[in-house]
């Protein structure tokens, strides 16, 4: 095999890799891409039952139960304007208290329940998801320590009702 | 009180290293250009220099957690007196300005290991080399002292501090960072290394030579900080899982894939002089990936938005640095690259274009999970949808790409360089085949055919360690006279290459088994009560409350019953820290190497009783073994006398006696 020929095998396959390697990430992007969600966003987007998508938020003081013998815990996450009710089975993370941020990936059910396979461990209780925070802006409770940054969220959602 | 404290001298000590390091940066690239052997001189020194100011400045950081020096910001925001000593020490780099810090001082100690190790490099190379580390080191100190200083004083110091995040004090995370660290910034000596050979326009055997060894050590450190990092994940957070496709775990995962291929690659330059451009581009990608990956968890891009709300500056700076690394070597690239000749070729059926095929789906892997963790953020950024990406997508790329990968990592080291036949190097796997085929069966049969991918995940394992052993076998021939010999003159790199593979291959059982066979149960349980996961029984013996040093906690006593006989009593916690107002479950863990039995205690009920969660994670234990067999490989292998710096040199001096004589 010449040089060139070899050269040409080389970047043939480099190429066919990069192919399998796009095609796969494309067809998984259109499957596997999880959106989030806000209370407020479900209840304006009403999104369809049994596709998986995270949802986020302030889980709502005093809204904690347990049913089924302790095993599964419910609650309610907020952004202030709607809430939604969350059930889960399982011990939920260390971090995970009344008041705290939330972020929780699962499905809704037939009745609008989000039914949550898992609830986000972070590393750090300092630490709010930058959807929430996001989502908090959005409905205009956020309460932010920069107030510079609650200034500036305000117009951009009068600029998103606004269009 | 005294008007120098310790602390104001570390931050001295980092504005002297600055200057140092420009110092570094200009003097000695200037000498090698003009060849001027004084100004080349200076790198050494230099780096020296700036390695001295920089440990100073950690020792003194050091001693303000140590002595809960409360005058400093950072030891209130992450200290308090009544810290165990451990984390007084580790807390230095548990927090983002302590970590920065450690960063540099991991970098400079690499310079230093050139300057003191190097000796006989060409001195023009040692010059560049030396030039270019201590660009990259005036970047972040330059990023350290405008944005993050750790020496921030405060006017009035509190009596106690905050304490540190106790999910953060635990041993395993205590020495997560320091090695991730020596291995993302070991890459910095590559990157450096094929900046000078660009800068030269001269790439050959000799250079892969010098390459080599730290690019095999930086990778064993990323290894064992990535093992560390998953292993801490597993029993620190309590959910039974060790691996998320978390963005913050991608990003380390990232460097290992590309330095993985760099190691590979690494290894055709030395042999067989070609493939020179790629080995470059892989070395300027792995600490490109590197640089993104400290930056990806440092700068608050995902962590917390916090990071960029109360400094935007942090955010920006290192955008800029990582422009400037990344625009520059590839501008660099793009016109040198071309001026580098290969003189070696080969066959696409050989050892050379094995590596190539490894060196291709390695990086195409890497690429999908560059994909998958950039695209969240930039979605984001351009105020698209708020997505995630979870395991089904890493599932559905970058399994697939791997399984052809390691089906090759048996057949690679068959093949000779420059032109082999498959068919002679398939013959003498014959028996790997067999195995393979056997396990894999017996599988499926296990499983009734339920999942293909049990079958093919232990069956892949089974080839690699199979193959591997085979090629062993086939080098030593233990069955014929003289194989202590030929086991004696083994190189210890193909040593190496064995231990490596066969960890490569317990990862992949151990990823298998325990994604297909994990048991788990979940129930409230009073003292008394017990519950069966996996054919025992756990029972709930009692529940007592002890104190810690600076916590209090629920400590629940679990027997283990099989087959009518004990098998453990584990003791779980339930920690409640006070002073951070958190509780953090302590998981009991109890391991027969096999599988791992895991018993997590929750909250108490209010009608009492304690939430239990019980997993039985078979072989899980082997995924960390693997890749600490795999880092033992690269540490064998780093062993080895041609990689030994200077031997190259002395061998050819003393005409190679064979004789082993320690360098």
């Amino acid at each position: 095999m010449t040089r060139k020929k070899r050269r040409l095998t080389l970047v043939l396959v480099g190429m066919s890799c990069l192919g399998v390697a796009a095609a796969l990430a494309l067809s998984a992007f259109s499957d596997n891409l999880v959106f989030f969600y806000s209370p407020t966003d479900i209840a304006q987007k009403q999104p369809a039952a049994g596709r998986s998508m995270r949802i986020g938020g302030l889980v709502e003081d005093h809204s904690v139960t347990r049913t089924e013998g302790g095993k599964e815990i419910t609650f309610k996450v907020t952004d202030g304007a709607h809430d939604l009710t969350v059930t889960y089975v399982g011990v939920p993370p260390d971090l995970f208290r009344e008041g705290q941020g939330v972020i929780a990936e699962g499905k809704l059910d037939q009745g609008g329940v989000f039914v949550a396979a898992s609830i986000l461990a972070k590393h750090d209780e300092r630490y709010m998801p930058k959807e929430v925070v996001d989502a908090l802006k959005q409905s205009g409770q956020w309460r932010g320590d920069n107030p510079a940054a609650s200034a500036s969220a305000a117009p951009a959602v009068q600029a998103k009702a606004g269009s | 009180m005294t008007t120098l404290s310790i602390a104001e001298l570390g931050h001295y000590a980092l504005i002297l290293a600055l200057a140092v390091a420009l110092v570094q940066a200009v003097l000695p690239m200037w000498g090698a250009t003009r060849g001027d052997r004084a100004l080349m001189a200076m790198a050494p020194n230099a780096a020296l220099l700036q390695f001295g100011c920089v440990a100073f400045a950690m020792a003194a950081l050091a001693h303000a957690y140590i002595t809960s020096d409360f005058s400093v910001a950072m030891v209130i925001e992450n200290s308090n007196s009544a810290k165990p000593m451990l984390y007084k020490i580790t807390g230095v780099w548990g927090n983002h300005e302590g970590s920065m810090l450690l960063w540099v001082f991991i970098l400079t100690g690499y310079g230093a290991a050139v300057a003191l190790f190097g000796g006989n490099l060409p001195p023009a190379l040692r010059a560049r080399v030396l030039s270019i580390h201590g660009m990259i080191g005036v970047g972040f100190l330059l990023f350290i002292l405008i944005t993050s200083n750790p020496f921030l004083r405060v006017d009035q110091p509190p009596p106690d501090g905050q304490g540190m995040n106790p999910l953060l004090q635990d041993p395993g995370l205590a020495f997560h960072p320091p090695f991730l660290y020596l291995g993302y910034v070991g890459f910095s000596m590559a990157f450096s290394f094929a900046v000078a050979a660009l800068i030269e326009g001269k790439v050959d055997a000799a250079w892969a030579r010098w390459v080599r060894p730290w690019t095999l050590a930086a990778w064993c450190a990323l290894t064992l900080g990535i093992a560390l990092g998953s292993w801490w994940a597993y029993y620190e957070l309590g959910w039974g899982g060790w691996w998320a496709w978390d963005p913050v775990e991608n990003a380390s995962f990232m460097p290992w894939l590309s330095g993985t291929a760099l190691l590979h690659s690494a290894i055709v330059v030395e042999k067989r002089d070609t493939l020179k451009t790629w080995t470059i581009f892989l070395a300027l990608l792995t600490f490109a990936l590197s640089l993104l990956g400290t930056f990806l968890v440092r700068s608050g891009v995902l962590a917390s938005v916090h990071a960029f709300a109360t400094d935007p500056r942090r955010g920006a700076f290192i955008l800029l640095l990582l422009g400037l690394v990344i625009g520059g070597s590839l501008l660099l690239y793009a016109v040198r690259a071309p001026t580098l000749r290969a003189t070696g070729s080969f066959a696409v059926i050989s050892r050379e274009g094995a590596l190539v095929l490894n060196n291709l789906l390695l990086s195409t892997a890497c690429l999908t999970v560059f994909l998958g963790t950039l695209l969240p953020l930039f979605l984001d950024a351009v105020g698209g949808p708020k997505v995630s990406i979870g395991a089904p997508y890493y599932a559905a790329t970058f399994m697939p790409l791997m399984m052809p990968m390691l089906v090759a990592v048996a057949i690679g080291p068959f093949l000779t360089w420059r032109r082999a036949d498959l068919m002679p190097a398939l013959a003498k796997l014959k028996v790997a085949f067999g195995v393979t085929l056997a396990v894999a069966v017996a599988t499926g049969f296990v499983t009734q055919g339920k999942s293909f991918l049990a079958p093919l995940g232990l069956g892949v394992a089974a080839w690699i360690f199979a193959g591997t052993v085979a090629e062993c076998m086939s080098r030593i021939r233990p069955f014929q006279r003289g194989a202590a010999i030929r086991a004696a003159r083994q190189p210890r790199a193909a040593w190496g290459m064995t231990l490596a593979h066969a960890g490569l291959a317990m990862v992949v059982a151990g990823i298998t088994v325990s994604t297909g066979w994990k048991q788990e149960g979940i129930q409230v349980l009073k003292p008394g009560q017990s519950m069966v996961v996996a054919g025992e029984t756990y029972l709930l013996m009692s529940v007592k409350s002890i104190d810690g040093p600076d916590y209090s906690a629920d400590q629940a006593t679990v027997s283990v019953t099989g087959n009518g006989s004990l098998i453990a009593v584990m003791t779980p916690l339930q920690k409640h820290y006070p002073l951070q107002r958190q509780t953090v479950a302590d998981v009991a863990i109890h391991t027969n190497l096999m599988a791992d039995r895991y018993v997590v205690v929750g909250e108490k009920q209010p009608e009492g009783g304690w939430l239990m969660r019980i997993y039985w994670n078979p072989l899980v234990p082997w995924i960390w073994l693997g890749a600490v067999l795999m880092a033992i490989g690269g540490l064998v292998s780093l062993s080895d006398r041609r990689l030994r710096i200077g031997v190259p040199i002395r061998r050819r001096a003393s005409s190679g006696k064979g004789s082993h004589v320690p360098a």
